[in-house]
């Protein structure tokens, strides 16, 4: 909900969370360092950060669970320290590997849910028989949790969290340890819901992002290390548009240097050559489109094109670039904690 | 209030699940009958009254009641769901006095159904109600205290066992505080002061007073705010360990 507020210079939105230089430390350790970031609706913001990198503890002291050592956040205008219980009826929370009362079945502890959350009469019928649908969880409503497949206890986890219909949910690895057909499965319960609501979700499956998430948050030592698209962040993979070629009918010194010609064309990478046909690849200047150019200057020599694609670059290498320990780009990351 | 009556129901619940609860309600009026007529020979005392029932109730609730606490927090914290449970709209109070609440509720499950002590006693003589029902009063106050100290060591760890034992052992030493076995190890070295102190503690003399039909409204205080103090205490036990 962007709540707007008057404060007499004219009204501004607020965000419906709002992180600002959130700490928290277990002893020596730094577990979250300083982060400070806004949630609007609508978007489905993807966690991602390393194991230990401080994931569950962010999210911990924004579902009001580890009060912070520093730092505020404030969910849908009101402040966790201040009103904990307005914003836990705002928030919806998946906490890591989905614990549950065993002992209960899911239709006994839905109910027990439903009665905590303020849900009564038809409206909670309602809601139970919407989200059992949802995450068809209907064969094994009568069983107790502790006796249901991992699968199942993920589902009843998160029908738990979407139960109240939130306007903010916060899951913590809801894909973790289930087979790719569960993930599948979960990725479009996630993206079916995001429309309305606030969803942050963390992760360190990098293609979950690009499956469900508008925006990536990279955390890594505790500090927010990156904040964009899944797509900025992909163009910045070292081989985000190199160009792959193969051709026919060409010498590869000659191709090469032809091509180096060519605008924008910052070096080329002979990758095989044989008497018949050579393989390239092309890295542009920072990071720019060359598949057309490429393309037409080739029909011009007349040389024939049997493959011709411009890599997107990958998730994985973007990500092990900004939270490595000691690489460059991440600055003091190493330093801030006994990694391993 | 609504919300601590959720907890509560689901708590109380969560008890009868299992058939240990049943059985617990088993052996909780047999061995108390059993002490009272064996022991305590309720019959050869010749008196109408239940004080060789009433008696052995500390030493039930010793081991009885650590078991029924072991649980509330321990498994919370063990199996993660302190963390569902906290990030519901729910307050430390609320969650604290609800699992309590339940506990109790089921030690005066077991303790009603002790009635027929009673109805034998007025069966065979015509004894002090009034007293007997002081007796029933104090002995579920007492349970209620050794309920908080157990409630609040159930939170300190994970492990139910270590829980049982450490609460089992801290009831002792409350039980025992008025022993001359104590006073006299304690009044060695402590000044009367102290050793006042100490058996001021006991749940024995407490206990005891009331059962002798003494009745005094400080033994009755003397339990609800030991108990109270070891509710409080279990908040501030959850808070700080929560996280681990
Ligand atoms: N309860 C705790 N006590 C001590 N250290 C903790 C605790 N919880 C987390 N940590 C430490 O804080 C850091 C961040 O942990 P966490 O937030 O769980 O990371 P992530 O979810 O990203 O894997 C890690 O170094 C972890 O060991
Ligand atoms: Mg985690």
């Amino acid at each position: 909900m962007a709540m707007r507020v008057d404060d007499g210079g004219g009204e501004y939105v607020v965000p419906m969370i709002e992180i600002r230089d959130l700490t928290k430390r277990f002893g020596p350790v730094v577990a979250v360092d300083g982060v400070s970031f806004e949630v609007e609706r609508g978007e489905v913001l993807g966690f991602l950060g390393p194991n230990g990198a401080g994931k569950s503890t962010t999210m911990k002291m924004v579902t009001g669970f580890l009060a912070p050592d520093a730092g505020s956040v404030t969910v849908g205008g009101d402040d966790i320290a201040s009103s904990p219980i307005a914003v836990k009826r705002r928030i919806g929370y998946l906490p890591e590997g989905a614990p549950l009362y065993g002992d209960m079945t899911p239709r006994a502890f839905l109910g027990f849910i439903a009665e905590i959350r303020g849900l009564a009469g038809a409206r909670r019928r309602e809601r139970i028989d919407t989200v059992v649908e949802q995450v068809s969880i209907g064969p094994v409503l009568d069983r107790p949790i502790e006796t249901l497949s991992k699968g199942f206890k993920r589902r009843v986890g998160l029908a738990q969290a979407i139960l109240h219909d939130p306007e903010v949910l916060v899951l913590d690895e809801p894909t973790d340890g289930l087979d790719p057909n569960q993930k599948h499965e979960v990725r479009n319960l996630i993206r079916g819901m995001s429309s309305d609501k606030v969803i942050v979700l963390s992760t360190h499956i990098l293609e979950e992002v690009e499956a469900v998430c508008s925006r990536a948050i990279i955390i890594a030592s505790g500090r927010l290390v990156s904040d964009g698209t899944p797509e900025a962040l992909v163009s910045r993979a070292p081989n985000h548009n190199v160009v792959c070629c193969g051709l026919r009918g060409v010498e590869a010194s000659g191709a090469v240097e032809a091509l180096g010609a060519v605008d924008g064309v910052q070096r080329i990478d002979v990758v095989a050559a044989s008497a018949e046909r050579v393989s390239l690849q092309i890295h542009p200047v920072n990071g720019a489109s060359l598949l057309a150019p490429v393309a037409e200057f080739a029909r011009t020599r007349g040389w024939e094109v049997d493959e011709l694609y411009a890599e997107r670059g990958r998730l994985d290498d973007v990500f092990r670039a900004i939270t490595r320990p000691h690489g460059s780009s991440a600055g003091n990351a190493g330093a801030a904690s006994g990694e391993g | 209030m609504s919300t601590i009556w959720v907890i509560f129901k689901r708590e109380l619940s969560g008890y009868f699940t299992t058939p240990i609860a049943y059985v617990f309600l088993a052996l909780f009026v047999f061995l108390s009958g059993i002490f009272a007529f064996y022991i305590g020979n309720f019959f050869d005392r010749g008196q109408a009254d239940l004080q060789a029932f009433f008696m052995f109730h500390p030493w039930l609730y010793l081991f009885f009641i650590p078991a029924l606490a072991m649980r509330l927090w321990a498994e919370e914290r063990k199996v993660g769901t302190i963390e569902l449970l906290f990030t519901l709209p729910v307050t430390m109070t609320q969650a604290v006095l609800g699992k309590f609440l339940a506990a109790w509720v089921f030690s005066g499950i077991a303790l009603a159904f002790t009635f027929p002590m009673w109805i034998t006693v007025n069966y065979l003589g015509t004894p002090d109600n009034g007293v007997i029902a002081a007796s029933y009063i104090g002995s579920f106050l007492m349970a209620g205290a050794f309920l908080a100290i157990g409630s609040c060591i159930s939170a300190v760890t994970k492990n139910q066992v270590i829980a049982f034992v450490v609460s089992a052992a801290v009831c002792l030493g409350f039980v025992m505080s008025g022993f001359p076995l104590v006073l006299d190890v304690v009044s060695g070295w402590a000044p009367p002061a102290i050793v006042d102190a100490v058996s001021s503690f006991s749940f024995l003399t407490h206990f005891e007073a009331i059962t002798k039909g003494v009745i005094d409204l400080r033994d009755l205080i003397f339990f609800v705010s030991l108990g109270a103090f070891w509710l409080f205490a279990n908040a501030v036990v959850i808070d700080a360990k929560k996280a681990q």
